[in-house]
């Protein structure tokens, strides 16, 4: 028989100790859709299943997610094996988000321009998609970045001031702002 | 592979507690095994799915776009299963024993959904927590996090007792004999592992009920259903439970039957085991389709099945940790943080509070207490909300929260008092939708969405209907409000559909080339008295007029209902006749030209097909003569239906048993252009073409209704009870939906597979 102990406290916001960069994998990066836009994101289901019919991510793309019932939620997922791209909805701000799941070699700087360069890429495609009737827009220059991995990066003191170099030195003439609680994923705001 | 995964296990250190620890390396090295290929695929599937580790739609590597079937390029690696790919995502199912959570627990939960799945938690059927689209790399990681604040995947799939459920309310119930909290808690962790309870030829499901009348524990439809009842011995009261058996959902629904009317508690867990034992021993082992105990308990009949128990019982060795609990039980109880204080009637009240506190509140058997119910939509909460509530939890209650088996969450032992402020905090975390218990509050399995074994897309159903009845929310009156609907993929009736008021199930029919996404239709179950009585199907409607065949059955029983007469009663009155009626005319297919939105489902809007494999272009309108043949087989069904209830129980059973016929029939004649006419000749030319080639075999459960035909075919003329004829009815509707699903395969234009 086994027996399972009363539940200790979570891990969240717990500090790792230094924190090295260039470890730090699982980089996010949210672009915001810019104000005023109203689109019907239900459009976006469509559309995501014509890109995995048509490949049109280097990443391999398998399937499309809805949550839009579910208030300031991951709203649509079209998920794919080394990411996931979404319409994302979480405090109730809708933006484009890429979430990388499979590790990649270098240095924070580089993994950080492939999640940044790929959210673009995506926002470019998605405005330019007939779906959307010209009416979506994003705000290139209104971005969040997360880690998304609580051990490699918790959302601490340590991590920020681990990263704000590295993040200063990415985004040379942006503000950045560290944003959400301990146990929420480390994130910035840059605008 | 993520690199925290390995060092989890250095920092998560003692916190993760023998056995745990030692079982989740041995996985871990499992993986690692089979990575290598020294471990064969199947065995590792039995493995992973023992951990809770799951497979997940499209895990084959093909995937329909609406026009060809595509291979998913993933990286040639071994597999983690047959046929299902290694980096495909997969599902983990979490047992949650009783539904209790506390925060820790929740606030894990929210992590491991943002870092590993899709940032959603979804509640189940079984109180479980399952989390989509995890890479199986992660899932030891993910194993450690949960065992560190006191939670097992263990046994949460697979041939093994899954999650022990019970009342969400068990403690504060009104109604309640008494808590049976601790009971469900001792039989979670002492057939945990329990060598006596490995080697099943399939699941084994447990419920506990505080009370007869109420629905929480469906105790009725489980494998081992326990209800507390006492009794007056010696002047003392003695607790005991009520058990029953055999009972399950899935292709053959069936009640449980009763075992004894009065088990003494100190006798639960050693019934459980010897139970077990002759499941074990005696169940099915090599055809899955009969392998539950409700077909053991069918085919010994209950008498022989309890003398084969009690047998067993005689001879258990001795184990202390049957009654070791006991001593505890008299003491268990939960306690409220803060001290309990009645709503004040001149309490400033905020927007929307009243319909809230209507539908989502539960007064306490303890004065001045409330369980408040936190209606999720379709199960679903994420990692923002989990953390919000664990916060709730602590600041309002001694972090006493349960998940339900309508897929939503309870806060137990609120004082009266906090409830605008709580109401406050939850509309703030959008936790406060007002819908608890009501038509709006849809259950449904996975269905299309992730599930393998899906036709239709429940899901998308389901959201359909919560979005549509929401918007008639207010205006709607008690008697449409009280009503529930349950909506599964498939008829293994994940969503429960055999007990909602209404109740529907994924089902495909054909319309010329093309195949059409539909639901047949259940009216009639019943959830209260512990899933007293099941709900039958009245025929198939094609999934985009569900919503308007829901209009049409609760406009009608709003005004055509007697005074108190429940849905039950009405549908009853109504005959089924009446009731098949109703829905005719939602049942006509326009062409694809007409109206293409017939043929995709709801929420997806690739063009609807069956399995991985797509359906042809349309080659213009081909109507075969099978096509008609198969709807007068379903007719016949129907029509065997209402022979059972005017009491033509001889009748009943050999029209079912000659649709069956008839469906095999037309297939042969689809296929050789004849067919005999003489009964054993067509079972053995059935047999021969499209049994023994598996043309018949469904991708679940095989050859089973085929085996069901077999079976009519072998007893038919001999004397049968009421309800076997209805379970024969019930066989019948499964093998001609079998029939249509085999035709629509031999008819799809094969699959142009393109990288």
């Amino acid at each position: 028989m086994l027996r399972l102990p009363r539940a200790h406290d979570g891990d969240a916001g717990k500090g790792n100790g230094v924190i090295h960069p260039d470890s730090v994998q699982h980089i996010n990066v949210k672009v915001f859709v810019a104000a005023g836009v109203k689109i019907d994101v239900a459009d976006a289901v469509g559309v995501f299943h014509r890109w995995i019919k048509d490949s049109v991510c280097p990443e391999m793309l398998i399937d499309v997610a809805e949550y839009r019932h579910v208030p300031a939620g991951p709203g649509i997922l079209l998920i794919g094996l080394e990411a996931n791209y979404s319409f994302d909805e979480r405090e109730n701000r809708l933006g484009l988000l890429y979430n990388r799941k499979a590790p990649l070699d270098g240095t924070f700087e580089a993994r950080l321009a492939q999640a940044h360069q790929a959210a673009l890429a995506a926002c470019d495609l998605l405005e330019k998609d007939a779906a959307f009737g010209g009416k979506l827009k994003f705000d290139r220059s209104s971005l969040e970045v997360f880690v998304n991995d609580r051990l490699l990066a918790p959302n601490t003191d340590e991590t920020w001031q681990a990263l704000k170099p590295e993040l200063a030195k990415y985004f040379p003439n942006a503000a950045i702002e560290r944003r959400g609680e301990p146990r929420d994923l480390f994130r910035v705001a840059v605008y | 592979m993520r690199p925290s995964n390995l060092q989890w296990k250095t920092r998560l250190g003692d916190r993760v507690p023998e056995p745990l620890s030692s079982e989740i390396d041995v996985f871990e090295n499992e993986i690692a095994l089979r990575k290598q290929g020294k471990i064969e695929d199947r065995i590792f599937a039995e493995t992973r799915l023992r951990r809770g580790a799951y497979g997940q739609r499209y895990d084959n590597g093909q995937r329909s776009d609406g026009q060809t079937t595509r291979t998913l390029n993933y990286p040639d690696v071994p597999t983690k299963g047959p046929n299902t790919i290694w980096d495909a995502p997969g599902m983990q199912r979490i047992k949650i024993p009783f539904g209790g959570l506390n925060a820790p627990q929740m606030e894990t939960l929210a992590d491991l959904c943002e870092e590993y799945s899709d940032g959603i938690a979804h509640i189940t059927t079984r109180q479980d927590v399952q989390l989509h689209f995890i890479h199986i790399d992660d899932t030891p990681a993910l194993m450690r996090r949960l065992a560190a604040v006191g939670i097992t995947t263990r046994e949460a799939c697979g041939n093994s007792v899954r999650n022990v459920t019970a009342c969400p309310i068990a403690g504060v119930c009104r109604e309640q004999t008494f808590d049976v909290t601790p009971y469900a808690k001792a039989i979670t962790y002492f057939l945990l592992g329990h060598p006596d309870a490995q080697s099943f030829g399939r699941k084994f499901k447990i419920a506990f009920s505080g009370c007869k009348e109420n629905a929480c524990g469906l105790v009725r439809l489980h494998d081992f259903g326990a209800i507390a009842v006492t009794r007056e011995e010696n002047g003392k009261t003695r607790r005991g439970f009520e058990l029953w058996v055999g009972g399950g959902l899935g292709p053959v629904p069936q009640q449980a039957r009763l075992y004894d009317e009065f088990v003494p508690e100190e006798e639960i867990l050693p019934i459980s085991q010897a139970i077990a034992r002759v499941f074990a021993r005696l169940g099915e082992k090599k055809n899955r389709n009969t392998a539950r105990l409700k077909f053991l308990v069918s085919k010994l009949g209950i008498e022989e099945f309890k003398k084969l128990v009690a047998a067993e019982r005689e001879i258990l060795p001795y184990d202390p940790r049957w009654t070791s609990y006991l001593k505890d039980v008299a003491d268990y109880k939960e306690e409220p943080l803060k001290p309990a204080a009645l709503l004040q009637i001149g309490q400033p009240r905020p927007e929307g509070f009243e319909q809230w506190h209507r539908n989502n509140v539960y007064q306490q058997r303890q004065q001045g207490y409330a369980t408040v119910t936190v209606a999720l939509p379709l199960g679903d909460a994420t990692a923002t909300q989990l953390r919000a509530l664990a916060d709730i939890s602590r600041k309002y209650m001694k972090e006493t929260v349960r998940s339900t088996v309508e897929q939503n969450l309870v806060l137990r032992w609120v004082s009266e008092a906090d409830l605008p402020a709580l109401y406050t905090e939850l509309k703030h975390a959008g936790l406060a939708t007002p819908v608890a218990g009501t038509i709006v509050d849809v259950s449904s399995c996975p269905g299309t969405d992730t599930c393998k074994l899906g036709i239709s897309s429940s899901r998308g159903l389901a959201g359909e209907l919560r979005t549509r009845l929401a918007a008639k929310n207010a205006e709607m009156d008690e008697t449409i409000g009280g009503l529930r609907i349950k909506v599964s993929g498939c008829f293994n009736s994940c969503g429960q559909h055999h007990v909602a008021d209404l109740g529907f199930y994924g089902v495909s029919r054909k319309k010329g080339s093309y195949t059409v996404p539909h639901f047949q239709v259940l009216l009639g179950g019943e959830w209260g008295n512990n899933a007293g009585t099941y709900g039958l199907a009245i025929g198939a409607v094609p999934s985009r007029r569900i919503p308007e065949t829901v209009d049409r059955i609760t406009t009608r029983f709003r005004t055509e209902r007697m005074t108190n007469e429940t849905f039950q009663a009405f549908i009853k009155r109504l005959g089924k006749a009446e009731c098949k009626k109703m829905i005719d005319e939602f049942t006509a297919i326009p062409s694809h030209d007409e109206d293409a939105s017939f043929y995709s489902d709801w929420g997806d809007p690739r063009e609807f097909s069956i399995g991985d494999i797509g359906v042809g272009e349309c080659a213009g309108e081909v109507i075969y003569p099978i096509d008609f043949e198969l709807v007068a087989c379903e007719r016949e069904v129907f029509e065997a239906q209402l022979q059972l209830e005017a009491g033509n129980v001889e009748k009943a059973a050999r029209m079912a048993y000659e649709s069956m016929l008839h469906g095999a029939v037309a297939l042969l004649k689809f296929r050789f252009m004849f067919a005999s006419d003489t009964p054993d000749k067509i079972v053995e030319d059935f047999r021969k073409n499209f049994y023994d080639t598996e043309i018949f075999f469904d991708p679940f459960v095989k050859g089973k209704f085929a085996q069901d035909f077999f079976k009519a075919n072998e007893e038919a003329g001999t004397i049968r009870t009421a309800e076997k004829t209805h379970q024969l009815i019930e066989e019948a509707q499964l093998f001609i939906e079998a029939c249509y699903a085999c035709h629509a395969r031999m008819t799809a234009t094969p699959a142009k597979v393109t990288a």
